[in-house]
């Protein structure tokens, strides 16, 4: 470790909001750390451009009463993740403080609380010997936090291949105890802690390669699972104006998902949402393991009132905790709320530093920035030959819900699921309001994920799927027609068209995240519902007018609603479907 | 604000605008409060010795050699019990003839509540209009703003509100309000016995629109001191943050940013949301509850204004002029309060949810029927219904003079399911519909 007094100093020259131009004595790098000492508080930025011996730094707090000629401390490094044992079912700043262990009611500036006790004691297992070869994210052993098995690994900052001379025995130690000693090529020693510091805005590496993702992430969403599947290790991503359920929707999932380790950025949006987790998760069970949700949970909040240079932190952040677990062969679920503050904040500095604009307004490198954040998602084989994996959701706000901007369009480039809120679904109260139509999940067309589906679900599942998706098409069609030429200038087959895709979009797509049974769908029911639903629009019906179409279908429609809203299976569950057996068959023709 | 010995003066301004000027100054801190020819400015760029400020009351006969004070400080407020019943201008100076206030000096804009600290909002908030009770209910905690275009009564709407609410304290910020709107609301708090009650801070028409800037922070400065030392139940109410707004894009403008949509400044999503994040439920029982006005231009909801805005309250409030009944009702499709799951059907009956959202979707349908008359089509008997049904709903639940409680809005909801539905067409779960459906002989 370097003595401090080597980094480079330097003196405020000018703050316009939270960018300040340092005068600097000496060398700085793009995106080095510094410490601004404000009536004797360090206050910590970052370096966001150089020119000549000018450093441009965004404050990561509020620049209120800075003045020129203050000092300011540079760090050496960039900005560094803390990471080790603890970090689950904390809830973080941006820059990874821990917010429940800060004093006050109200933020206090340049209040920075570490992200875990480093005394805090671990019951370790060695899952390494002495001699054994190990290089960057090697498991040298092995705590349970919250009943996780947490790898302790060799430091992600190691170059080459290490020795290992040895490691402590399974026992209690605290996080900050060596645990194990490499030594490197030139014989030195290397002590290990289970903690290690990371620059969040590089990717962790320490794999051997990222295969495509082959494997169904379950959410429990209907619309997503079974019309448009994200799978472990893909990416996706929510546009939607607001009010028409971003947040709704990935609270589901952050809820609901097949997922080991889930961690959900608040970047940049309403506190109260965050409070809503906060609230919620102690009590909510994990279906899949029956603990409590935050158990497997770590939130970062930055909401829409904190400083804006940490919100664009925040998602690295995120990233570099996502990353930290996915090398212990978990799956790990990483959601942003929203992207699109990420990028409004590049924007406000961009536009702070006078930076030739690119579409309006944001950084002309923003396609980049945001293709470089989703790269780091995926599944990977380690180095030990096991998975692990990061699959990412984020949310998108485009400005006025015109999807036709910068962030959508960068996005949409990168993020494999598109799923688009539809602000005249929302109107009409159909949610989730993800557009059926417009959405899509490129991962369905990978051959290997249609034979694990199929495996999985039911053996002609793919089919199954492209049926409901056409139904959902051509009563578009349909809906339109009628719109034009009127109920009685269309034939009753096209009515019959339009209502059997209503039958898939009130039973199928339709689900209130907010009903305790119809909130989450398990992957076997949702086959289950799927087939009925299937089995209803194969019906042939008689009709002697269009006028007996509506309130018929609003029969079937409704009983299968309130089969939706039964335990699954249960004597209710069997009643409706009996009920609904008897309505088909008062039209059913040969 | 009178100048002390030890503050510096500066006489050397080297820049003028509209709305901002510049002076060679040194030891000045970022966001200070200047006098400069005796008009409030505040820091609002420093690059070296230059020094560029915001002035409030605009730059009119600045000269170059003008005398330019820094108060060593941020703008303040002080804050007490005799904020009560007063009413200040955008400085906090009174308006009233009555004394300067007493009490702890804060500065505003001052620093946010640390997430974890908050309460998750669970207290309803009741108005008797149904148009809100029913479907668009409101917590304390909760920020929402009235989206109207300028003609509709939206003061008249809020004042309503706010005397309704149970609110120890309410806090009117007026931001460019007309001096017949500000007439109007000292006259309603007056004849409500309320003004025991009310603070104030206005900025009317007449005054300069830059110093609109600083209402919102004061009033809501206020406002957290009764909250968070008081444990008070506190309602702001903003209006017209459409102003507001437009002060930013004023001053962003002048300092030659690159402006983003609409000639807002690109940081207006952080601007906007610095203030209404200020609405928070505290453990101890205090609360800050912001409703606030944003007006649109020809109702365009895409606007950078009340989208960003949108973007950061829990949900908006539209109100519209219904013709089929000739008045003004709390429009069911764009309205929306996001905080109402955490009290509907837990706070109040338990079918609220479900007959909220079936009345909507029937009204939903009464829309598409009328489309299809518009169109020349023939209508089913159902869109026949569907239209009476609207009718009545807009009449005796929507519109904004009615006046009930939560149960009898949801009783007269059942009445009208029932006289114009049948049990399948409503499409509710069917426990609530055995338990609330109305029997036709009653
Ligand atoms: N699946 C859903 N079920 C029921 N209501 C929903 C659902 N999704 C959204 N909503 C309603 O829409 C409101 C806005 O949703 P939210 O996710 O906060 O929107 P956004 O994040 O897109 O602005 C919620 O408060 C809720 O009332
Ligand atoms: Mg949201």
């Amino acid at each position: 470790m370097k003595d401090t007094a080597q980094y480079t100093k330097g003196k405020v020259n000018g703050i316009i909001a939270n960018l300040v131009i340092v005068k600097v004595d000496g060398p700085v790098a793009q995106n080095e750390i510094c410490f601004i000492r404000h009536a004797g508080t360090p206050l910590m930025a970052e370096v966001i451009k150089v020119i000549g011996d000018k450093a441009y730094v965004q404050v990561f707090e509020s620049t209120r009463g800075l003045q020129p000629g203050m000092e300011v401390a540079f760090a050496g490094h960039m900005l560094e993740a803390t990471l080790g044992p603890g970090i689950l079912s904390k809830n973080y700043d941006g820059l990874m403080h821990d917010l429940d262990t800060m004093s006050g009611t109200f933020l206090q500036r340049g209040e920075y609380t570490p992200s875990f006790d480093m005394d805090k004691k671990w019951s370790f297992t060695p899952l390494a010997k002495a001699g054994d070869k190990v290089m960057a994210g090697s498991w040298l052993g092995e705590v349970k936090e919250n009943n996780i098995p947490h790898k302790i690994m060799a430091p992600f900052k190691l170059e080459g291949q290490h020795t290992l001379k040895s490691v402590a025995e399974a026992g209690e130690y605290a996080v900050k105890d060596t645990i194990a000693v490499l030594t490197d090529s030139r014989g030195e020693d290397i002590p290990v802690t289970m903690a290690q510091k990371w620059p969040v805005k590089k990717a962790v590496k320490a794999y051997q390669n990222k295969p495509r993702p082959f494997k169904l992430l379950e959410t429990g969403v209907r619309t997503i699972d079974t019309l448009n599947p994200i799978v472990e290790g893909g990416t996706g991503f929510i546009p939607g104006p607001f009010g028409s359920g971003k947040t709704v929707m990935q609270q589901a999932i952050s809820k609901q998902a097949e997922a080991d380790i889930v961690i959900v950025a608040a970047c940049g949006e309403r506190a109260n949402e965050v409070v809503d987790l906060f609230t919620e998760f102690p009590e909510l069970d994990d279906p899949w393991t029956g603990r409590k949700l935050m158990e497997r949970t770590t939130i970062i909040a930055n909401t829409s009132n904190m400083p804006v240079a940490a919100r664009e932190a925040s998602v690295y952040t995120a990233m570099a905790i996502a990353e930290y677990y996915r090398s212990m062969g978990l799956k790990v679920l990483l959601l942003a709320d929203s992207t699109s503050r990420w990028a409004q904040a590049l924007r406000e500095m961009s536009n702070r530093m006078e930076e030739l604009p690119g579409p309006d307004a944001f950084p002309m490198d923003l396609p980049a920035i945001i293709s470089n954040f989703y790269s780091r998602a995926g599944i990977v084989y380690l180095n030990n030959g096991q998975t692990g994996s990061i699959t990412f959701i984020g949310t998108v706000s485009p400005a006025g819900g015109n999807l036709k901007e910068p962030v959508t369009e960068s996005t949409k480039k990168v993020a494999r699921c598109f799923y688009a809120l539809s602000q005249q679904r929302a109107d009409s109260k159909r949610y989730p309001a993800i557009d059926p139509i417009e959405s899509y999940s490129k991962y369905l067309e990978y051959p290997e994920l249609q034979k694990a589906l199929n495996e999985q679900i039911a053996s002609d599942w793919i089919g199954q799927v492209e049926r409901l998706k056409n139904i959902l098409l051509r009563g578009k069609e349909a809906a339109e027609q009628i719109n034009i030429l009127g109920d009685d200038g269309v034939s009753i087959d096209t009515h019959l068209t339009f209502w059997r895709s209503e039958v898939v979009d009130e039973i199928i797509l339709q689900q209130d995240a907010f009903d305790p049974v119809d909130a989450r769908t398990p992957m076997q029911r949702q086959k289950y519902m799927a087939e009925k639903v299937l089995s209803v629009t194969d019906t042939n019906l008689s009709f002697s007018s269009y006028e007996e179409v509506n309130p018929y279908f609003k029969r079937v429609i409704s009983t299968l609603k309130q089969m939706n809203y039964s335990e699954f299976e249960s004597g209710q569950f069997k009643q409706y479907e009996e009920e609904l057996a008897q309505i088909l068959e008062e039209r059913k023709t040969a | 604000m009178e100048t002390r010995a030890f503050q510096r003066i500066y006489t050397k301004i080297g820049q003028i605008t509209k709305a901002t000027c510049t002076v060679q100054a040194t030891g000045v801190g970022y966001e200070e409060l200047a006098m400069v020819a005796g008009k409030a400015a505040q820091v609002v760029k420093i690059i070296e010795d230059q020094v560029t400020l915001q002035v409030f009351t605009g730059t009119e006969g600045i000269p170059t050699n003008a005398e330019v004070v820094f108060m060593g400080k941020p703008p303040t407020l002080k804050v007490g019990e005799g904020l009560a019943g007063r009413f200040f201008n955008a400085y906090g100076q009174p308006i009233d003839d009555g004394p300067e206030p007493e009490g702890d000096e804060q500065e505003i804009g001052g620093p946010s509540v640390n997430p974890v600290k908050r309460e998750q909002p669970s207290e309803l908030i009741t108005t008797g209009i149904a148009g809100i009770d029913l479907n668009n209910t409101l917590v304390t905690g909760q920020k929402i703003p009235f989206f109207a275009d300028p003609d509709q009564p939206f003061n008249q709407v809020m004042a309503m509100v706010a005397m309704r609410a149970k609110a120890d304290k309410i806090i009117l910020g007026g931001i460019g309000l007309t001096n017949d709107d500000y007439l109007y609301f000292k006259n309603v708090f007056e004849n409500a016995g309320a003004l025991h009650r009310i603070i104030s801070f206005v900025n009317t028409t007449e005054d300069p629109p830059v110093e609109r800037l600083l209402v919102p922070d004061m009033a809501l400065t206020a406002a957290e001191y009764f909250a968070v030392e008081k444990n008070e139940k506190v309602l702001v109410l903003l209006t017209d943050m459409t102003l507001y707004a437009d002060a930013l894009s004023i001053v962003s403008n002048r300092m030659d940013q690159i402006p983003s949509k609409d000639s807002m400044p690109g940081s207006l999503y952080s601007d906007l949301a610095k203030l209404y994040e200020k609405a928070v439920q505290f453990e101890a029982g205090g609360s800050i509850t912001i409703i606030a006005v944003t007006t649109l231009s020809g109702g365009d909801i895409t606007h950078a204004i009340p989208d960003n805005t949108g973007y950061i309250t829990e949900g908006q409030l539209f109100l519209r002029r219904d013709t089929e009944i000739g008045k003004v009702i709390v429009d069911p499709f764009r309205s929306l309060s996001r905080l109402k799951q955490l009290v509907i059907g837990k706070k109040t009956r338990a079918d609220h949810p479900q007959v909220m959202n079936a009345a909507v979707r029937l009204y939903a349908d009464a829309a598409n029927a009328r489309t299809k008359l518009e169109n020349g089509f023939d209508l089913t008997d159902y869109d026949e219904r569907a239209l009476e049904f609207a009718k009545a709903y807009s009449e005796r639940l929507l519109a904004i003079d009615v006046n009930i409680g939560p149960e009898k809005m949801l009783d007269v909801a059942w009445e009208l399911f029932a006289k114009y539905f049948s049990q399948a067409e409503v499409g509710m779960k069917q426990e609530l519909m055995d338990k609330y459906w109305p029997d036709k002989e009653d």
